[in-house]
This record gives C-alpha cells, structure tokens and sequence, in this order.
C-alpha cells in the first residue's frame, strides 16, 4: 500500500525501519521536517530523539552512539554540515559506521534555503581532514530516498565507514507515493568490535582515532584505503536511461536529473539522440556506467544545481574521451526542463 | 491521460497547499505517478505561496511547474506572475472576487469564480481552496472524455478525506460543501 510522504519525512521513517532507533540532530531549513518526524517517532518505539545544543555536538553523539554499537544517524542542510565535517572526520578514523544526512541549500555561507547541489566537492571530496573518503548516495525520489536509507546503513556497517545521503531541499520537501518496507524486518547487525561492555568475558574494545606513531596511523590508512578498493570495485550505483543510441548524453543527480530527464524526453520527442546517465552513488563515483556511455556518445552534458561541482569527475571517468559540456543554475534556482533542452539542442546541431 | 501539470498559487493561509494535497491524494487512490511540491520559504500567512502538482500515467521527471497546463490563481500578484506561462490551450481558475482583472490571451480556458464571496455566502468561510478544488476537478480531472481526466468523485471524496486531519473531522462535510459550490459554477 502506498502512501504519500515528503521526502524529509520519508527519510525518517526508512531510517527507523532500517533498525535506526538513534537520532541525534539540529533544526536547519530544509530539512527540519526529518527531525521533527523523529521528535514524534522515537519515544513511540522506545528510540532517543535527542536535540543537542548544536550540529557538533549532534554528530559526536552519533560517533558515540555507534561506537557502542548501534544504528545512529543525524541529518542537517549545508551550513549544518560543515559543522559536523570535524565528526565525521572522527568517525572515519574511527572505522565507524554512521549515516549523515544532507539536505542541501545553497551556499557558501548561511547562503539562502532553496534546493541546491553545491555540496558536492564537500561531500565526495573534503567533509574534513585526513585521507578518507564517505559512502555517498544521491537519490532522485521519495521511494529511492527509503530506499537507499537502508543500502546506506548496510553498506556503512558491511565496510565500517559513514555513509551520507545527499539530497536537497527539492527531494525534501516534496512529496510522492513511497511504499515502506516492513517495520522489524532487519535483523541488528552483529558489530564483534564495538565498545559496548565485555563484561570481563572478552579483552575491551578501544574505538579511537588518535595514533601517535606514525608507522601505525600510515598502515592504517592503508588499510582503510584498500577497503576504498573493494568500495569501488563492487559498489558504483547508475541508472542508464535511453542511453544505448544517444549520441549526446546528460550527466546528472538528484534533483537536477529529474530536471534532465523531463528535457531528455522532449528531446526524444524532437527526435534527438539524447539519453541520461544518472549517478546513485556519487562517492563510489559510476566509473563503469560512464565508460560505458562514452564508449559510444559523441559528447556529454553535465547538468547540476552547482556551478559545476560533478564535471572534472566526468571527464576522470572516461578519460576525456568526448567532449564534457556543463549547463548549471545555483544559489537555488532550478533549471527548467526547457532550458536543458536548448542546451541539447545546440549541441545536436 | 496527458501530463497534467498544476500550479496553484495565491497568499499564505489561503490552503494553496491543502488545495493541492488533494490532487495529490486523490492522483494517489487513482494509482497515477505524481509529484506534490511546495514553494517553502517566508511565505507565512500574507507572504506569496504556490504549489506545483503533476500527475501522469508516467514517472515525473521536473515537479516544479515552470509552465503549468492548470493554473489556479488566488491572488493578483499570482495572477500576474503566472498568467503568461500557463501552457497555450491550457485552463485557468481566477478568483474573481480577489482578483477583478480579465485574461487577455485567448489561448486558454478561463473560469471566473467568486470564490471567496460564495465561500463567506455559503456558510464555507475559509473554504476559497476547496471551492477552486470543486472546479477544478469538474473541468479538468473528472472531466468525461477530456485530456487530463484520471478519477471519479468517488475518489475525490476519498481524498478530501484523507486531507481532513481527524481532529477536524467537523470540517469534513464543509469541504465537502465547498466542492459541490465550486463544481456548480
């Protein structure tokens, strides 16, 4: 049975669904509604609703949360997020798993609160120091936003290192008819190394990010980069819509893939060769569907609400193979499904 | 059907956002893709608000309705910023006792409805959204025969129920009221 939610609101209740009973979180526009949600929720199952004084003191709360062992999450919007950089920085030394919500708003600085993508860089690239890198997530949906909460948990707690779900304020607020998986229906995750009380049965667990000797931190590091290996190897997420005759193919996430594929579809109508490549997982980046695509398009179009945040990664992945064009709006505005398609159009001529 | 694509726009507090809830429900019940998006912001009660509605037997790419093949204006400043980018051949729904202003193009299909003096006539003040609801299903989604039909009153009743939160159960028969005002204009 479907039922209509906001995305915000969906979000929070996958999570809960995906065995999250622990929500520590700040109210920042646009994505107020997911914590809202949870302030009702969690006392009803038992869970912890907790407001913290700020979005620091948020994401060390779910560093602790989940040190100990259990399903922990926080969500926020842009400026929220830089807050929480340091956190998840810590998490990632830590080897933890956690799931960081981001409903972006456009920036930089307190910026304004409409819908944006410009957090790209910040979330695949440098939410804090050190060498890491998060699990990232875009959905384009309400029903891939529930969705997609519970392959975040999972594959979190599979390679132990945060995952995010980068939406925006369009996707949050907005609201569609999801079908929800059956409540209790995930088993908790057996977690042999958190610190959760061995009751003089088992050495203590030491969960931390500090390592002095720098022989240590380096293999470490090391480590963790090979599991970033096997991340990449098995875990890139894309849909491929109408690309396998395309000669011109869009490249966009989220809500600005919805933007495009609107344009890709009047395209079609005009009878254009167009078609889109739509990143699920923007950090692993889809290397393999974009290889696939350039192998035989004769040029790309990367579409963001960002001034182009996505399209060096583009040109990474196929090697410049073709031509890599970029059509954005920012700040929050939102292209419109013609203004894409001029674009397609001039570059079909 | 066709792609319908809705924008309902007036002042905060007029229920352009429950106006379009119940679109959105009753595409729901009738198992059609939709998408229900609203302008968030500063509109508090006063400021501007809108609502973009689409409903296709297709997935929805944009929810954002940038040129609308349904308008519904509830105010002057919506009316101005939105006449000019309604689809041609598409339908407006003017507030005509807010609104005193004439459609000038005469590509598209105008209803004038008093809304907010029939709703205040009627025992139904408040209820503006609901009687612009009443006509806009009339013409457009119950509409035998026409491009954008996809449900039947029984399922708009379904959903007007389903918009009404149960502590308000009282309002149920006055939304209901203000349908069948707005379905007779």
């Amino acid at each position: 049975m479907k039922v209509l939610m906001k995305g915000n609101e969906a979000l929070a209740e996958a999570a809960i669904r995906a065995g999250c009973h622990h929500f520590f979180g700040y109210p920042i526009t646009p994505q107020t509604e997911l914590a809202a949600y949870m302030s009702k929720r969690m006392p009803k199952i038992g869970g912890t609703y907790l407001q913290a004084e700020s979005e620091i003191a948020a994401v060390n709360m779910v560093l602790g949360c989940s040190a100990a062992g259990l399903r922990a999450m926080t969500s926020s919007s842009s400026p929220g997020i830089s807050l929480k950089g340091e956190g998840i920085s810590y998490m990632a030394g830590s080897d933890l798993p956690a799931l960081i919500i981001n409903v972006q708003r456009g920036g930089p600085g307190l910026g304004g609160i409409q819908p944006s993508q410009s957090d790209y860089w910040q979330a695949t690239k440098a939410l804090g120091h050190g060498d890491f890198q998060i699990l990232v997530f875009a959905p384009s949906t309400v029903q891939e936003m529930v969705d997609l909460v519970s392959d975040a948990f999972d594959t979190a707690d599979k390679y132990r290192m945060p995952a995010m779900i980068l939406a925006d304020g369009m996707l949050g607020q907005m609201m569609e008819p999801v079908e929800l998986p059956e409540e209790g229906a995930k088993a908790p995750v057996e977690k042999p190394w958190a610190a959760c009380g061995h009751q003089g049965k088992r050495p203590h667990n030491i969960v931390n990010s500090l390592y002095l000797t720098p022989e240590k931190l380096e293999s470490l590091v090391k480590e963790r980069y090979q599991r970033y290996e096997t991340v990449k190897a098995t875990e890139q997420r894309a849909e491929e819509y109408l690309t396998e005759d395309a000669d011109v193919i869009v490249v966009a996430y989220g809500a600005s893939s919805r933007v495009s594929r609107s344009a890709v579809n009047k395209a079609r109508e005009k009878g254009l060769k167009v078609g889109l490549v739509r990143p699920i997982t923007l950090w692993p980046f889809p290397v393999d569907a974009l290889k696939r695509a350039a192998s035989h398009c004769k040029q790309m179009l990367v579409v963001e609400m960002s001034m182009g945040q996505m399209v060096d990664d583009v040109k990474l992945a196929i090697d410049c193979k073709v031509p890599v064009h970029f059509y954005g709006r920012t700040g929050g505005m939102i292209p419109t499904p013609a203004e894409v398609l001029a674009q397609l159009e001039q570059l079909c001529d | 059907m066709k792609n319908l694509n809705i924008l309902l726009a007036g002042f905060g507090g007029q229920g352009v956002l429950f106006a379009g809830k119940v679109v959105a429900y009753a595409a729901l019940i009738a198992n059609k893709q939709l998408s229900w998006l609203p302008s968030y912001g500063p509109e508090m009660r006063g400021g501007t608000a809108n609502c973009s509605v689409c409903v296709s037997d297709e997935a929805i790419g944009s929810p954002l309705v940038t040129n609308p093949n349904v308008l519904i204006a509830m105010n002057l400043p919506s009316f101005d910023k939105f006449i000019n980018a309604v689809e041609p051949g598409g339908v407006v729904i003017v507030d005509s006792s807010l609104i005193d202003k004439k459609v000038e193009r005469d590509d598209v299909t105008v209803y004038y409805v008093p809304s907010t003096a029939l709703a205040d006539e009627n025992g139904v003040s408040g209820l503006s959204n609901m009687i612009l609801v009443g006509k806009l299903f009339h013409e457009v989604c119950l509409k035998e025969g026409g491009d954008y039909q996809f449900c039947d009153a029984d399922i708009l009743d379904q959903a007007i129920q389903k918009c009404v939160p149960a502590r308000k159960a009282q309002m149920l028969d006055f939304n209901r009221k203000a349908v069948a005002l707005g379905a007779n204009q």
